[in-house]
């Protein structure tokens, strides 16, 4: 083995520059949000700034911890990492702190973890490590248990303490799995459920199932190779339509009401705009007042004045449309969006399979995340608390995602050697 | 292709949901900031609060610097009700000592009017409630406090002149684009009549509020702020001692009184009784009063010196005996029989020696001497041709201010009516009357019907000599002075002087109707009436001015269903001349007797 000389001599520069440009910018939009005409110091550590420059010094820390870590301690310990976790998870049920509804906080003196943020991680180590296994074919229905339960427990525990949305983010492993071989058919089927059931709370479910058998029989029509499926063709169109039957079901009886009302917001049914509507309504005001080059920075009136509710977290991206316009918002995501293909471009070039699935791991979380934050501040998706990666204020948060990347970057950094 | 390449094709299938899901916001992105400009505008409205500047109205003087009209500062509670947000309503009712019924009922209304815009929910709170509501109003998102001010009298008189103020309705909003909903209108009075001068310009301040309607400063460093314009004051030609004094001996009495100062036609002084304390149609207690007093059998809302019309019984005969004089049908020393109470076709009320001349014919009201002079002059054309000697005789009077409104500054007043001869036409048919048939009106009696003010205003003229300046009663708006044109009479000057000779002698000759009222050093001259009212008593008049030389004051006195002219009229023009002329009255016997006389009962 090499000396090292600098554990970030092999370290991918870009995937840094990145992170450490939406860290700064994350911070410098939380000033904005919080800002003041009687502001202090950034680093004031009373105000979310000032803290969120303490977690981002602590980062730094962190990230210095992760590239002096051998590469190899990742896959060997993932397990224990992972039971490591699982076991805060369950703690955090019996002696958690219950912040905004949901008990997921455990207190240590004034400091305070999320330990459903550091799951992400634990979790996309122990796929990895399972997944990463020679010989591991993921179409046999024993590896696909094996994977239901390394992916199910997390979520299950974190629904206990009534966080859905850092429970959904598991979702996205399912683009993980793709990759590594699970039939195509799961993600179409999963955007085919998503279609019917927005459709069937839109309008009648009778004509939802009467237009899926419309198309299923055009494709029968239009077949070409061989003989007409017509058995699957038949059961699919029998399980759309118990699935239809089903949303109103789930929709009345399983969902809360405020998740009712978020749905129906984002669907145009509801239009209270002082109720459950609000924080949509007051976010896009806030970005779609942006326009081409934004207010400027703290110029934000929207976001300045308290409009838009949870601006330093869940709807940080307001204060980016606001106060940065259409060019900020571009910027932002282009970036984000250069993250991603980065991490799946580096994921691809990694000898081990561990490394890999690490990576698209990652930035199926990253991507998620993205998704789901900011087609909610702009009015794309129901509203659901999770944070932008690097940009949310929030310890956690950033610790959680800084060593999800990391770890990757250091994984990376070791693929020219010999493991 | 293998297993293992061919699924790291997928890693493009990857990257494809990940670029077409970001390039899907950014098309919602473009949509919602580039090509929209409702979120702008909605952004805006957010964090924009246009605040209406209300300026003071302007104060109102008497002609000697006294405040009539003054403000004071007042509250109003506005709601712009898409703000309200889950109120504590109960809470809020504490805080304004409001009935959470009625709380509601007000929400609703504000509503109905705008969701947008903001409007009065609890209108002219205290200075105290205020204070207190101000610490606490940050809980209510919607509410907020617009200063304003109301009006405040600090003598409870000239209610009627004055006139008061009130919010506007729709009619004034649609007459006049520059009021908005909850803007206070001049109502009555000069108020009304001056509303341009006294309201200013409203302004506009426009700030900034937080989500919980915290103001967080000025929109645009206030570029976009317009400034409010102080009304201006006015200079009334209301003389407030007098005005007090004046409504003091009218206490207990109905009618009214009008004091010009002839060179001027300054109003000097204008009573309507009963009357009302100005104060109570201020405020929230307005609609309230205004009910109680429109419904009171007094009708003290009716301003009886513009409005109140009434045949001008003997004193019309000044009118009468000028015209006579200004056609030559009668001259100085035209001396006319009279039969005293056994006179044809009109009976004298007093009795006196014959023939008198035209100075001892006012001096002692000699009904049948005017109705010869009135005679003359309606036959002046032939006993046949009524038509053109009436036409003749009533273009004449009408050049005295008789029959239409006569002040360029004061509202609704009555026209007065001197007939036409179409209307002789119509009750007696086309040429089917004479100068017998309207005898009535060489009396003042009859059709004929003129105001208080009008008759002030013929004082005024007989004072001047033979010319008026239209009444008026502010003097100065502003930095401006209001003035008006002289209005000659159609007789000539010197026919002036025989007729002050007779009013003179009213006073001064030992049969002078109001020999009793002489006021001690001041040579006076006026003329009684007594108004013959087929409802019930005689109505009182006089009409006066003084001193005879440059006169200062020319006034009109009416009691209603009082009695002779000489017995109340006449006494209350005394003393006011006295007191106006004096700064004192002597005859406190008098005065006392006319202040402490009830007339209408309790």
């Amino acid at each position: 083995m090499r000396e090292r000389k600098n554990v970030f001599q092999n370290a991918d520069k870009v995937m840094i520059v990145i992170y450490i440009l939406l860290v700064l910018m994350g911070w410098l939009n939380i000033y904005a949000a919080v800002y003041d005409d009687t502001h202090s110091s950034i680093f004031d550590l009373s105000t979310n700034y000032g803290k969120q420059a303490l977690w981002i010094g602590t980062s730094a820390l962190l990230i210095f911890l992760i590239m002096m870590t051998e590469a190899r301690f990742f896959s060997s310990f993932s397990y224990v990492i992972y039971v490591g976790i699982i076991l805060l998870l369950v703690l955090v049920l019996g002696v958690g702190r219950e912040v905004a509804g949901s008990k997921s906080w455990i207190e240590i003196g004034s400091f305070r973890l999320q330990p459903a943020e550091l799951a992400k991680f634990a979790t996309n180590l122990a796929l990895a490590a399972y997944l990463g296994r020679t010989h591991v074919n993921i179409q046999t229905l024993s590896t696909k248990v094996v994977v239901a339960i390394i992916l199910g427990i997390p979520p299950i525990l974190i629904l206990a303490q009534n966080d859905t949305g850092s429970a959904i983010v598991y979702a996205t492993f399912i683009l993980v799995l793709f990759r590594e071989g699970l039939s195509g058919g799961f993600l179409v089927a999963g955007f085919v459920a998503a279609v019917l059931f927005v459709m069937s709370l839109l309008v009648n479910q009778w004509i939802v199932i009467g237009s899926a058998a419309v198309i299923l029989a055009l494709i029968a029509w239009r077949w070409q190779r061989g003989r007409r499926p017509w058995v699957p063709l038949i059961g699919i169109f029998l399980i759309s339509a118990a699935f239809v039957f089903s949303v109103d079901y789930t929709f009345h009886k399983v969902l809360e009401p405020h998740q009712k009302e978020r749905i129906n917001v984002l669907l145009g049914k509801e239009t209270d705009l002082k109720g459950a509507g609000y924080n949509v309504h007051q976010s896009l005001i806030a970005i779609g007042s942006g326009g081409i080059v934004g207010k400027g920075y703290l110029n934000g009136t929207q976001t300045k004045y308290n409009y838009v509710p949870e601006q330093s977290t869940d709807f940080i991206f307001c204060t980016v449309g606001e106060e940065w316009g259409f060019v900020g918002s571009t910027v932002v995501l282009g970036l984000f969006l250069a993250l991603l293909i980065r991490i799946i471009l580096q994921a691809e070039r990694q000898r081990t399979a561990f490394a890999r699935i690490y990576g698209y791991g990652v930035a199926s979380i990253l991507f998620f995340h993205l998704a789901i934050n900011v087609g909610m501040a702009i009015g794309l998706l129901p509203v659901v608390g999770i944070p932008l990666p690097f940009f949310s204020y929030g310890g956690s948060s950033l610790w959680s995602f800084t060593i999800l990347l990391f770890i990757f970057i250091k994984l990376d950094s070791h693929r020219n050697e010999v493991v | 292709m293998t297993r293992r390449a061919f699924f790291a094709q997928r890693q493009y299938v990857i990257i494809a949901i990940m670029v077409v899901t970001v390039v899907i916001f950014l098309v919602k992105l473009f949509y919602i900031q580039v090509l929209s400009d409702n979120y702008r505008l909605l952004s805006e409205s957010n964090v924009r609060r246009s605040l209406v500047q209300y300026p003071p109205r302007g104060i109102i003087y008497d002609r000697h610097g006294d405040k009539l009209v003054t403000n004071e500062p007042a509250y109003d509670l506005m709601v712009i009700p898409r703000q309200v947000k889950n109120p504590d309503t109960l809470e809020l009712c504490r805080l304004l000592d409001l009935d959470p019924q009625l709380f509601k009922h007000r929400l609703t209304k504000a509503r109905k009017y705008s969701m947008y815009k903001a409007s009065i929910f609890l209108e002219q709170i205290s200075k105290e409630s205020y204070g207190y509501l101000q610490e606490k109003l940050y809980r209510f998102p919607g509410f907020f406090v617009q200063p304003r001010t109301l009006r405040k009298y600090p003598y409870p008189i000239a209610a009627s002149v004055l006139g008061y103020v009130g919010e506007v309705n729709q009619n004034d909003i649609d007459k006049d684009p520059y009021y908005i909903s909850g803007d206070y209108v001049g109502k009555s009075g000069i108020e009304k009549s001056y509303e341009k001068e006294l309201r200013g310009v409203k302004g506009m301040r426009i700030v900034m509020v937080d989500v919980f309607n915290r103001e967080k400063g000025r929109f645009e460093e206030g570029q976009y702020d317009v400034p409010q314009v102080q009304g201006e004051d006015l200079i009334s030609t209301l003389d407030l001692q007098l005005q007090l004094y004046a409504e003091k001996l009218m206490q207990g009495k109905r009618g009214s009184v009008v004091a010009i100062e002839p060179s001027t036609g300054e109003i000097l002084v204008m009573v309507t009784a009963p009357g009302y304390d100005p104060n109570l149609l201020i405020g929230r207690q307005r609609t309230k009063n205004f009910a109680m007093l429109s419904q009171d059998p007094q009708k003290p809302l009716f301003n009886r010196a513009l409005q109140a019309q009434y045949p001008p019984g003997s004193t019309f005969k000044l009118v009468v005996g000028l015209t006579g004089l200004e056609e030559g049908t009668i001259t100085v020393n035209s001396r006319f029989g009279c039969n005293g109470k056994a006179s044809s076709p009109i009976a004298c009320t007093h009795s006196h020696a014959t023939p008198l001349d035209l100075i001892g014919a006012i001096e002692q009201s000699c009904n049948p001497y005017f109705w010869n002079v009135f005679r003359t002059s309606v036959d002046r054309f032939g006993y046949t041709n009524t038509r053109k000697g009436y036409n003749e005789w009533r273009r004449i009077v009408l050049s005295f201010g008789f029959g239409s409104p006569i002040s360029p500054d004061l509202l609704n007043q009555a026209n007065g009516n001197i007939p036409k001869d179409a209307y002789y036409d119509k009750y007696f048919g086309r040429n089917g009357w004479r100068s017998l048939t309207i005898r009535s009106l060489s009396i003042g009696q009859g059709e004929i019907l003129v105001t208080p003010l009008q008759l002030a205003n013929l004082s005024a003229t007989i004072a001047n000599r033979g010319y008026y300046i239209p009444p008026h009663v502010v003097k100065r708006a502003g930095d401006h002075d209001i003035g008006f044109e002289k209005k000659k009479t159609a007789v000539a000057d010197e026919y002036f002087l025989p007729i002050i000779e007779g009013m003179n002698n009213v006073f001064e000759a030992s049969h002078g109707t109001a020999r009793y009222w002489k006021i001690d050093s001041i040579s006076s001259c006026g003329k009684t009436g007594t108004v013959q009212n087929p409802h019930g008593k005689d109505h009182s008049l006089f009409l006066a001015f003084a001193p005879k030389d440059n006169p200062k004051i020319a006034i009109c006195v009416v009691v209603e269903n009082a009695g002779f002219g000489a017995t109340w009229a006449g006494p209350i023009a005394s003393l006011l001349m006295e007191k106006y002329i004096k700064g004192r009255v002597k005859r406190l016997d008098v005065e006392e007797h006319m202040i402490n006389s009830n007339l209408i009962g309790p």
